[in-house]
């Protein structure tokens, strides 16, 4: 080994007068950070281990950690910024493809934060959640064309399948084995309790959850794991997974050292062997294929659960979009560029894809244009942060939302970004049992519902304010939004009016 | 048996009157309806004319027989049951199926077998009377693929590029492959005795239904075909910072 030219990014600052030498912080860091010197009775901190998760800080009981950033720095270079240097130095000395987690950290332009809601005043009464009626319950699925009667003239009410939510939110996908056990019981059993959806990801569905079933997306993905009849039959409904977000024209790969145990069971792959899930289907090269896909998904499960077709957005999504609303699917999943991922590339996550706010927009008209918009519903995600997020996506013209980072913040998460380490001090992206124990489902479930029914209300205050009482009313409703800070061709895209106008 | 007169009916109507025919079913004038038995556990159906893409898809045990040719992606997805062709499949056949059996007297298409896998007792069988196409078993994770040769052994017994990504599994060739060329991540050598005993028995249920002769079938010569590692892709990544 030669130099580490790696400077540590973080530095523990441990406050000896507080300290008591209790070892928590070496008990509960999984990248051995900290340990304890006999000899000079004190504790000692390995920094070039810490990816600042903070759970050592969380729980010092004496308060005496705090992990800063490290101010030694490079010299300054706005071009050669420091982590483009230290990316070098990492690759010279492996020669290794850069991996990364979670959403995008780069500047981008977030689209939401540049969206404002509008409000009733004087001319039309707003509407107090508290007191009255509103509805916040939403059905996915095909609308019909058009209304149809039998012979005697009564109304026909076969729908195609819908999925209900109780709100326009739902858990994304997450695949058992990127993230652990007890995450997936405390997004399971959320989603029962309120009355929306969970989505298994592409690594199968463990035994124990599928009487969770009718509050599960069971997702079809190239690699197929896990995929088997009951598997289809178990969830409320089927998504097929064509992309992701964070990492769009690219498949996954989980690492034979995470397929132990259960993971293995659960994936029905042997332990220890490369979960690969190839970049495309291998069966899919056209709309047509998809079709072929979607419709044999609906008849191995007899027309009865709607077939959702995922996608990232990329540069052609609204015409993308035009197809899959023709392949027969009954929802469309858009994934943005800044969603999150259990492991990436870095030059893929944070280089490739478009915002979902500029995809969302641009697909939600295509389809109106087309007359094809009653084809499908639309779920975006990636990334959806807060109530807000989710009201502008729906005058936007999404009909419900997927949220995952922020399901995983609320479990815990720190958002330390090596969730590909497989060492998630806080028991969500880890397969380690020790670590895995860490997180409680009882309480993670609770977090999730407290966290929902928060934004439910909050979605409920932003639309009284507007006057609007059903998540349908608002459902692409663009006047009720205006751009701060846009340009004439990003209000055009997103179809909507600068604040002012 | 439950006759049906597939003439005239498309995918959703004829699965529709297979679900529900109460014992096994024979369908006749089969013209390119899709998903034949997706998804059922329990049917045995002979199918008489030619089936459509995604034949047997999901398969969960039905057995199902087709004289005549099969399309695209049979068996995708299967996880148990057989599927027996009397002639020739298309491509993408056995798509990332896990167990159950599928014979083919024929010709298999570009990608039979692609990203077959398996899992302690599900071990999937794919055994090709004839030819494979290029991408014989790509990323193949698991199971075992024979490709016997038998119809113009003259000819080379399988296409270009013949496990690529493979990382699990054993595909058999009936040929010296001295004019197949691999893909560096696995290893190909003659049959050994042992590797002949594991596909002895799949080999003698294909020479029973198609009407071979056992000895003459298993003389080979075979090639097999392993993967070097079930963990290709370890040393590809190193942690960003």
């Amino acid at each position: 080994m030669g130099i580490d030219y790696i400077v540590p990014e973080f530095e523990v600052d441990r406050n000896e007068q507080r300290c008591i030498h209790c070892r928590v912080c070496e008990c509960q860091c999984a990248n051995e950070v900290h340990s304890y010197s006999k000899e000079a009775g004190i504790m000692l901190s390995d920094e070039t281990r810490c990816v600042n998760c903070q759970r050592c800080v969380s729980l010092c009981p004496t308060r005496a950690l705090k992990i800063v950033k490290n101010p030694c720095s490079f010299r300054e270079n706005a071009n050669w910024q420091p982590d483009l240097i230290k990316e070098v130095y990492r690759q010279a000395s492996t020669g290794g493809v850069l991996l990364s987690s979670m959403g995008t950290p780069k500047p981008y332009p977030v689209y939401w934060d540049r969206i404002l809601i509008n409000a009733s005043q004087v001319t039309n009464p707003s509407i107090d959640p508290l007191r009255e009626p509103m509805e916040t319950k939403v059905f996915l699925g095909k609308r019909p064309e058009k209304i149809s009667r039998d012979p005697e003239g009564n109304l026909i009410t076969k729908l195609p399948p819908q999925i209900t939510l109780s709100m326009p939110v739902m858990f994304s996908a997450m695949s058992y084995g990127s993230i652990s056990y007890n995450a997936h019981a405390s997004l399971a059993r959320a989603a029962t309790k309120l009355g929306i959806l969970y989505n298994t990801g592409e690594g199968g569905l463990h035994e124990d959850f599928y009487r969770y079933g009718p509050n599960t997306i069971v997702q079809v993905a190239s690699g197929r794991f896990g995929v088997h009849e009951g598997y289809l039959e178990a969830g409320a409904a089927i998504e097929i997974k064509m992309g992701q977000g964070a990492k769009p024209g690219i498949g996954g790969h989980l690492p034979g050292a995470k397929i132990v145990g259960d993971v293995s069971r659960t994936r029905m792959i042997p332990e220890g062997t490369d979960a690969i899930s190839p970049a495309p289907h291998h069966d899919i090269y056209s709309i047509e294929d998809l079709r072929q896909l979607v419709y044999s998904l609906k008849e191995a499960t007899n027309y009865e659960k709607p077939v959702i077709v995922k996608v990232a957005a990329v540069h052609n999504i609204a015409a993308i979009a035009s197809g899959i609303a023709r392949s027969g699917a009954d929802i469309i999943a858009i994934d943005g560029f800044r969603g999150g991922t259990g492991a990436a590339p870095t030059r893929i996550r944070d280089n490739v894809g478009i915002p979902i706010e500029l995809a969302l927009a641009s697909v939600d008209r295509r389809l109106r244009d087309e007359g094809i918009r009653g084809n499908v519903s639309l779920v975006v995600g990636g990334s959806i942060r807060c109530a807000s997020d989710v009201v502008k996506a729906i005058a936007l013209g999404a009909d419900a939302c997927y949220i995952a980072t922020a399901a995983l913040l609320a479990l815990g998460c720190h958002l330390c970004r090596t969730c590909h380490s497989g060492k998630c001090n806080w028991g969500i992206a880890t397969q380690r049992p020790d670590l895995v124990k860490r997180l409680n489902p009882d309480i993670g479930s609770e977090r999730l519902v407290n966290l929902m029914n928060a934004w439910r209300h909050e979605i409920m205050e932003l639309m009284g304010g507007m006057g609007i009482n059903s998540i349908e009313a608002l459902k692409g409703n663009r006047l009720m939004l205006r751009g701060v800070g846009l340009s004439g061709k990003e209000l055009e895209i997103l179809g909507i009016s600068h604040a002012g106008e | 048996m439950v006759f049906i007169d597939a003439a005239g009916l498309d995918h959703q109507a004829l699965n529709q009157k297979i679900r529900e025919a109460p014992e096994d079913t024979l369908i006749e004038n089969c013209l390119g309806q899709r998903f034949i038995g997706a998804g059922t556990c329990d049917k045995t159906i002979e199918i008489h004319g030619i089936p459509g893409n995604a034949l047997g898809a999901y398969l969960n045990g039905s057995h199902l027989s087709v004289k005549g040719n099969a399309q695209d992606a049979v068996g995708d997805t299967m996880n148990n049951g057989s599927i027996i062709v009397y002639g020739s499949i298309g491509d993408a056949a056995g798509y990332a199926m896990r167990g159950g059996k599928i014979y083919v007297k024929g010709n298999a298409g570009y990608r039979a077998g692609i990203h077959m896998k398996a899992y302690q007792d599900k071990k999937p069988v794919m055994v090709i009377g004839g030819r494979a196409g290029s991408f014989l078993g790509e990323y193949q994770a698991g199971g075992l693929i024979a490709v016997l040769n038998l119809e113009k052994p003259s000819e080379k017994c399988v296409g270009y590029f013949p496990c690529t990504g493979m990382h699990g599994g054993k595909v058999f060739l009936r040929s010296d492959c001295h004019d197949v060329v691999f893909p560096e991540q696995v290893s190909a050598r003659p049959a050994s005795p042992a590797d002949l005993e594991e596909i002895e028995p799949y080999v003698r249920e294909f020479c029973m239904l198609f009407g071979y002769s056992f000895d003459q079938v298993l003389e080979g010569p075979f090639t097999v075909v392993t993967p070097d590692s079930k963990n290709p892709y370890k040393q590809l990544y190193t942690a960003g910072v």
